[in-house]
């Protein structure tokens, strides 16, 4: 049930279609509504993650963040990501920024951790945190869509590979061509005149990688210079990312079991902190 | 609108057509960000006023200036000496480069990648929407930074009163001759064009008009140190903004009438967000009207703003003329000395600026900096990562964003912004 007492935990018959009181105590939602993909994470008392649900964004969130919500059982929820204010407004219910989000979320899976990168469909983000968990300072990316999901997205289709192929194809390749634009505009028509050239394209798959990760490395040392880097969101799927950029900065890359509900995860850790159930 | 000020904007050369969708998304804007704002002082209401009368009453008032004798100059520039302008029976106005405006047009004049407020000055120019250019005797371009005063060059070919002036670039007793001798020549030319000569008595009165204005918008920053803070910056900005455009004797006045009720609201613990909401000091570019892009998504996301180090604020206005100056060219020195004092990024090193915005953050008692660059701004952009750096080594925090006029990146800004805050709680 709802716990109007708590704040910034705001009731509403709206937020939890066919809530019923659970027999497994109370549990707690988070929903991280992407660019790309809603993500959703249920926790219970402990923290523990007991739901885990994805679906694509669409042409209308509200109604697939309704679906997803659909017979789910919660004491509480939170919304991030660029759609939390849509959310906001049509459920009535509290935010957070994906950033404190994914902070969050990471810290829990990996207790250590003092960086986290993020890349989602549309930004990507380099997060240092202090020693307690908290933000000390972030950086994203400008408007575009230059080192972002999207990006490899549109990339991958030009060069005729699946998204879930891209990062093992781009693998295989022995040496990587140089892509010098970042902007999704101007790569895609440069990977067109590579391919027009009979370049390998597993070969400009590399290249396109290795430039997602020069900008991304760069965000990371803007903010945070040493340890552990917590790789989080859909692009943290990507075997070569993962691979290049542990190679490029000489550090350790964790990733989850699913990188991309480690904001979600964070959401749903934040309803259970608010309401004092875990620290 | 009356018909009376249609006759005005057709006999200035305004496009009428362009001007009507101008002020229409204008007073919707203004609705949108300052009506709608909660707990506003009463006082504000002056300026509400002002505002749905920026291209009415005021340019009606001007006009009448000028059917009496008195020239109208208008200036893009703080260092632009407002004392003289008076002394020599003109008045000074700030011209338009707060918004977008006739950008296809603008950039087959300047390069894409010239700043927004660059850009927007043109705007004004080529859209022909903008009275207070159209009424302007004297138009002052300033050589600050490479944008400006290479675009001065080109502006000078789309108006005819174009007077350029010179400004050093370090702080050095030869940067001080210059700006010397750069406001002899100014005064001299104000002169030519009012055929008034600055007397001493006409120096001294409008020495203490000008600073009767800065001491009046230095009432009401010590009034945003209290928590809760009186008055949101969105409002405090607004009151900086009008600053440029209003008569001298009625904005101090009406400052002041503004800050007797925040006086009361301060003695009341009365604000307009609860006690304790994370305050934030903005520091960088101008933010002219009508640019509340920033203090829009800062105070909607649950943080006021309580200062802004810019142009636009404590830059332009912190420091006083001294007024103990009896002859001219005692004056002059002493108009000479305050303006030196301004901090602008154009200056090499800078590092005045760093220092303000430290004791600005203390007396403020900020919990963070916004540092707000223009994008292509190179000077103030160079200046934000030093900022940072010193800011982030006495423990402050900073949040470095680059933006335009557009609201393309709004959501992105956003997400920035609330995550600064959530830092900052």
């Amino acid at each position: 049930m709802w716990d109007s007492s708590r704040p910034g935990l705001r009731p509403s018959s709206n937020n939890c279609a066919n809530s019923k009181e659970s027999k497994v105590g109370k549990q707690f939602t988070g929903i991280d509504i992407g660019s790309r993909t809603i993500k959703l994470v249920v926790v219970d008392e402990k923290g523990e993650i007991v739901l885990s649900l994805q679906t694509d964004t669409s042409f209308d969130p509200i109604f697939e963040a309704k679906k997803l919500l659909n017979g789910v059982h919660c004491d509480g929820i939170i919304a991030t990501g660029y759609g939390r204010n849509l959310f906001e407004i049509a459920f009535d219910a509290p935010t957070v920024t994906e950033i404190k989000a994914h902070a969050i979320g990471a810290r829990a899976l990996f207790p250590d951790a003092r960086t986290v990168l993020d890349i989602g469909g549309q930004d990507s983000k380099a997060i240092a945190l202090f020693e307690d968990g908290r933000v000390r300072k972030f950086e994203m990316n400008d408007r575009c869509a230059a080192g972002t999901g999207k990006f490899l997205e549109i990339m991958a289709r030009t060069l005729g590979f699946t998204i879930e192929d891209f990062g093992r194809e781009a693998l295989l390749a022995e040496t990587d061509l140089n892509i010098s634009s970042m902007c999704t505009v101007f790569a895609e028509s440069e990977v067109t005149s590579l391919i027009a050239k009979g370049e390998n394209r597993r070969e400009i798959a590399r290249g396109l990688h290795a430039s997602v990760i020069r900008r991304a490395a760069g965000m990371i040392q803007r903010v945070a210079n040493g340890g552990d880097i917590v790789f989080t969101g859909g692009v943290a799927k990507n075997t070569c990312m993962q691979k290049m950029l542990s190679e490029k900065l000489g550090r350790n890359v964790l990733v989850a079991a699913d990188p991309q509900q480690v904001g979600a995860l964070g959401a749903a850790l934040l309803v259970a902190k608010k309401m004092n159930i875990i620290r | 609108m009356t018909a009376d000020y249609r006759l005005m904007w057709t006999n200035l050369g305004l496009d009428l057509n362009a001007h009507d969708a101008l002020l229409a998304v204008l007073g919707k804007a203004y609705q949108e960000i300052y009506l709608s704002q909660k707990n506003r002082p009463d006082a504000m209401g002056y300026f509400d006023f002002v505002m749905s009368e920026v291209h009415g009453l005021r340019i009606k008032e001007l006009l009448d200036e000028k059917a009496a004798g008195r020239k109208i100059i208008g200036s893009y520039c703080v260092f632009v000496p407002e004392e003289i302008v008076l002394a020599a029976n003109a008045t000074l106005v700030g011209l338009c480069s707060g918004a977008d405006f006739a950008t296809e047009n603008v950039e087959k004049l300047l390069p894409r990648n010239t700043c927004a407020l660059i850009k927007s000055s043109f705007g004004f120019k080529v859209g022909k929407v903008c009275p207070y250019l159209e009424s302007a005797d004297m138009i002052v371009g300033e050589n600050t930074c490479d944008g400006k005063k290479k675009a001065y060059e080109t502006l000078g070919h789309l108006v005819k009163n174009l007077y350029v002036m010179d400004l050093p670039q370090v702080k050095s007793e030869q940067g001080k001759a210059l700006l010397r001798a750069e406001y002899g020549r100014f005064k001299a030319a104000v002169e030519k064009l009012t055929s008034a000569t600055v007397t001493p008595e006409s120096l001294k009165k409008a020495i203490l008009t000008v600073n009767a204005k800065r001491a009046a918008i230095h009432r009401l920053s010590s009034l945003r140190k209290a928590d809760p803070t009186p008055i949101s910056g969105l409002d405090a900005l607004l009151a900086n903004q009008v600053f440029f455009y209003d008569n001298p004797a009625r904005f101090t006045e009406s400052v002041n009438k503004l800050c007797d009720e925040l006086e009361k609201r301060v003695k009341d613990k009365t604000g307009v967000f609860p006690e304790k909401t994370p305050r934030i000091l903005v520091s960088g570019c101008p933010q002219a009207v009508p640019n509340w892009k920033l203090p829009l998504i800062v105070e909607t996301s649950g943080a006021v703003i309580v200062g802004e180090e810019s142009c636009v604020g404590e830059r332009g206005t912190r420091n006083l003329t001294d007024e103990s100056g009896e002859t001219i060219e005692e004056m002059m020195e002493d108009i000479v000395d305050r303006y030196f004092q301004v901090d602008c990024a154009i200056f090499t090193p800078n590092p005045d600026r760093l220092n303000h915005i430290e004791e600005m953050v203390k007396a403020f008692k900020a919990d963070g900096v916004i540092h707000y660059g223009l994008q292509f701004c190179q000077p103030y952009l160079m200046e934000s990562i030093p900022v940072e750096k010193a800011l982030e080594e006495k423990g402050i925090p900073c949040l470095r964003i680059e933006t335009d006029y557009s609201m393309e990146d709004v959501g992105q800004l956003k997400t920035r912004v609330e995550a600064f805050i959530e830092q900052l709680r």
